[in-house]
């Protein structure tokens, strides 16, 4: 066993002084607000007894599991409270899971994104869990007169061998709250793991296939007034004037106002990004009388700075990858040199256009703010920046502030951005009523903190025997410089330039699943493909020569590359034996390997035969995220990113003219639907025990590059621009 | 305003709203049904997806003053423990992630095994192509349609 220090996160293991001397019956959010099974009702305990702040452990055994961070349907509700459960050796059938509310106090880092909650949250998952076991072993220790260390634990039971004594956790849980919390202790080995590594569904599936209220836009409270905003509409405008007179007088209309959401002296920070200052809202009883309202309402704007559109986009990220940045990003040897001397040049720009999130929860949040408190509620990725955030916009100390989450229909970097929830927070200070702000889907999608538009422009040198001898990349996005400059093939290739800029403009944006992966992956693993058929090479072959490269004698500092080359070639290695690679199925196919969010991707795509856009008959894939809690969610999230970046790559973009978005909604921003969809997906993980790394994005990216070099087998095309269904590229060769 | 009186997972519910208003926001606004979802409101998504007289229909441009006596199932009215086949097959596969679309993938897919028992691959992605999942859990919904059809 590992002995650690409890030191993570230790607020969360000293229990209030006044719960020390003994039990105490804890009040439950979720009793009030969902409805329970007769099974659950009868299986809940009289006493509660918390051993710390994330458990509490009941009379009759139940434990009821804190589940700390955001749920956008990434399974941490469940994956999470797994980690617990496992290290406080309690059986899953026993866990009752609730959603934290934000407590920074006791947890470390309530944030969902960039794919670290577990990889974040492991330490002290496992010490919450453990420190607990712990001190029911101590308790049981006590009452038997004999050694802790003699006393074994096993699905929630208590066992003294040579003394005979046993007990349920239920039977010493209020003993156990007066033992010291310890200064150490022992983990479980990797080897002893009974809860993580296996299948265990969704602790929401229950409510979410029978309808139960669950999401933000569930939330309905006594007294509760409906709002609604309406925002420029586009970007390099602003409010001007409005006639609301006639409409405040329409049916179930409360009010009609212009307002600062965000008044100047606002302390605003990352989680801000995108926040428009200037709003009107809408007032009212119910969401269709505000949005027949707002139909209604004529708003007059103006323009106060430039009204862009694709075009000027389009031209001026072109104009960028022409220029060459004045201290590159890294430079390892000399390009130019060999650029001079190789026997073979591949060069290609790829593109990419705008993106929204489009969560199919449209963004939303209730508030209720009165001079004495302010009450937050709703879906929100970063709730700790919130409250933050509220301090300053309404003037009130953060203990008077409660944020809490409610389960999230999706995130994918949107809910990053609260300021939805500072706008709700704003209305109902000034409505001095309970609000929730609803943004209808057009909202949604034309008010920005969008995925970037990109470019990027790869340049590659192979000698006679087709070694790739130079590479250069210089990519640009708005309001983002795209390169990772020491990602491979940093490291592997002897002369290397990488260059980045980013274009300023006035379209807001933000992380969207793997922010800058999501295109530069696709990029690179198409543009590789382009080389290794150049170099006359097996592609998946040449990419395991680079990493034999890095790994045997790497090119700079090895410290400054951004990956792994063993973890990067083991799934490579992996995938091509699940797929057989090298043998012939018949089918175009294309293989891609990404590293990004700390997980390393490999993937072989399948696709059916026929067609300019034919469909992806099969992926094999294979991911080294160390040890994988929970096999069946991880699958989840594994297959739900290759969807999305297949789906997205093939079928989505958002444009502008003069600063308004041309998409509003889904009938004409086109998503992937069931008949477009992978026909089938295998996954395989490497299995090495290493701490475990997140899942929600790296699956994403490389799967762009291995459609894109399946299309190529299928089609004799190179599809260099995004969204792949508008692009005809002529046939190769 | 008008007064309608619903017939909505066997019961009749009555509600005094504006003739115009969609069956959506009845349902959620004015009856606390909330399992029927808003993704679009123009049809798009399939979220909102409620039965009307056993079809799959969107409540978000269905108006209320077309109902009539119509009867209205929601996914609350589907079964009354969460038993029914479909939901079954949906906690089985474990298919949600975010889990918003999911209540609209199932009444479509419900409504599709009520008149067609054993649907092929094709006929299963036809009838479901109007319910989006952002999250893409498209080979699993499709897997779980395919379990309930079995059972």
């Amino acid at each position: 066993m590992t002995l650690v220090k409890t030191k993570i996160g230790r607020r969360a293991f000293i229990r209030n002084t006044g719960l020390a001397s003994g039990g105490l019956v804890i009040g439950f959010s979720w009793l009030a607000s969902c409805k329970m099974t007769p099974e659950q009702v009868k299986s809940l305990p009289d006493e509660w007894f918390e051993l710390n702040g994330y458990l509490k452990v009941g009379d009759n055994g139940m434990v009821t599991i804190m589940s700390p961070n955001p749920e956008i349907g990434q399974n941490v509700k469940t994956s999470m409270p797994m980690i617990v459960a496992e290290e406080l050796d309690t059986a899953w059938k026993d866990v009752i899971v609730e959603q934290a509310p934000l407590n920074t106090d006791i947890f470390t880092r309530q944030l969902a994104g960039g794919s670290q909650s577990i990889r974040q949250g492991w330490e002290s998952l496992r010490m919450a869990g453990a420190t607990a076991r712990h001190m029911l072993k101590e308790a049981a220790a006590q009452a038997w007169g004999v050694s802790a260390d003699e006393i074994t634990t096993k699905d929630g039971v208590l066992t003294h061998e040579a003394s005979g004594n046993s007990a349920g956790y239920g039977e010493m849980a209020s003993a156990a709250t007066s033992i010291e919390v310890p200064d150490e202790v022992q983990l479980k080995d990797n080897g002893n793991f009974s809860i993580i590594g296996t299948d265990k569904k969704n602790v929401d599936g229950k409510k979410i296939v029978t309808g139960k209220p669950l999401f933000g836009l569930d939330v309905y409270k006594e007294g509760m007034l409906t709002a609604m905003i309406v925002h420029p509409p586009a970007f390099g405008m602003k409010f001007k004037s409005m006639n609301a007179e006639s409409v405040k007088s329409m049916p179930g209309i409360k009010d009609v106002f212009h307002f600062e959401a965000y008044p100047e002296d606002t302390e605003k920070r990352w989680s801000d990004g995108g926040a428009i200052p200037e709003l009107v809202a809408i007032v009212g009883d119910s969401t269709w009388e505000c949005m027949q309202a707002k139909k209604a309402l004529d708003v007059e704007w103006e323009e106060v700075s430039k009204l862009e559109s694709t075009s000027y986009h389009d031209q001026a990220l072109a104009s960028l990858l022409e220029k060459p940045q004045e201290e590159p990003a890294r430079k390892d040897g000399d390009v130019d040199a060999a650029f001079a001397k190789a026997a073979k040049i591949v060069e290609s720009t790829y593109s990419a256009p705008y993106l929204a999130h489009n969560t199919m929860e449209p963004m939303n949040f209730f508030a209720h703010v009165t001079p004495e408190k302010a009450e937050l509620l709703g879906p929100i990725q970063t709730p700790e920046f919130l409250e933050q955030t509220l301090v300053s916009r309404l003037g009130m100390p953060a203990e008077k502030i409660d944020v809490m989450m409610t389960r999230m229909g999706g995130g994918f970097g949107r809910r990053l951005y609260g300021t939805f929830a500072v706008e709700a927070a704003a209305i109902s200070q000034k409505m001095n009523a309970p609000v929730k702000l609803v943004y209808s889907r057009e909202d949604d999608m034309t008010q920005g903190t969008y995925r970037p538009s990109y470019k990027v422009k790869y340049k590659a040198g192979l000698d006679e025997n087709g070694n790739l001898i130079a590479w250069h990349v210089r990519g640009a996005g708005t309001n983002d410089d795209l390169i990772f400059e020491n990602r491979f093939p940093a490291g592997a290739v002897d002369n290397y330039l990488a260059e980045k800029h980013s274009l300023e403009t006035n379209v807001t944006t933000g992380a969207w699943r793997a922010p800058r992966s999501n295109f530069i992956a696709g990029a690179e693993q198409a543009f590789m493909d382009e080389v290794a058929e150049a170099a006359g090479k097996d592609p998946l072959e040449f990419r395991l020569a680079l990493f034999d490269r890095a790994i045997n004698n790497p090119v700079g500092d090895p410290e400054r590359n951004d990956y792994d080359a063993e973890r990067y070639a083991g799934v490579l290695k992996l995938v091509k034996e699940k797929s057989n690679w090298g043998s012939e199925t018949g089918k175009a196919r294309g293989v891609a390997a990404y590293y990004c969010h700390n997980s390393y991707v490999a993937q072989v795509l399948e696709l059916e035969d026929g067609g300019d856009m034919p469909r992806v008959d099969k992926i094999t894939c294979a991911v080294d995220c160390g040890i994988v809690i929970n096999p069946l969610a991880a699958k989840n999230q594994i297959e739900g990113g290759m969807i999305d970046g297949i789906g997205h790559s093939t079928y989505s973009a958002l444009t502008f003219e003069d600063g308004r978005p041309e998409q509003s909604n889904f009938d004409t921003y086109r998503l992937m639907r069931h008949s477009e969809a992978p026909k089938n997906i295998e996954v395989h993980f490497v299995d090495n025990g290493i701490d475990p790394t997140g899942l929600g994005e790296p699956s994403l990216p490389p799967a762009i590059g291995a459609l894109s070099n399946a299309l190529y087998k299928a089609t004799g095309r190179r599809y260099y621009k995004q969204p792949f269904i508008n692009d005809k590229p002529p046939l190769v060769g | 305003m008008a007064t309608f009186t619903l017939n909505i997972n066997g019961t009749k519910q009555e509600v005094d709203v504006d003739p115009s208003t969609p069956v959506l926001w009845v349902l959620r606004d004015h009856l606390n049904l909330v399992g029927t979802k808003y993704g679009c409101g123009i049809a798009q998504c399939g979220a909102c997806t409620i039965h009307l007289n056993g079809t799959a229909t969107r409540a978000c441009m269905l108006t209320v003053s077309s109902v009539g006596n119509s009867e209205i199932t929601t996914i609350e009215g589907l079964s009354e423990e969460g038993d029914h086949p479909v939901q079954k097959a949906w906690l089985e596969v474990d298919v949600p992630q975010c889990g918003y679309c999911q209540a609209g993938q199932i009444m479509t897919a419900s409504a599709l095994l009520e008149k067609n028992p054993n649907p092929t691959d094709e006929e299963i992605e036809m009838a479901m192509n109007g319910n989006i999942c952002r999250c893409g859990t498209y080979t699993r919904i499709k897997k779980a349609v395919k379990l309930a059809a079995k059972s």
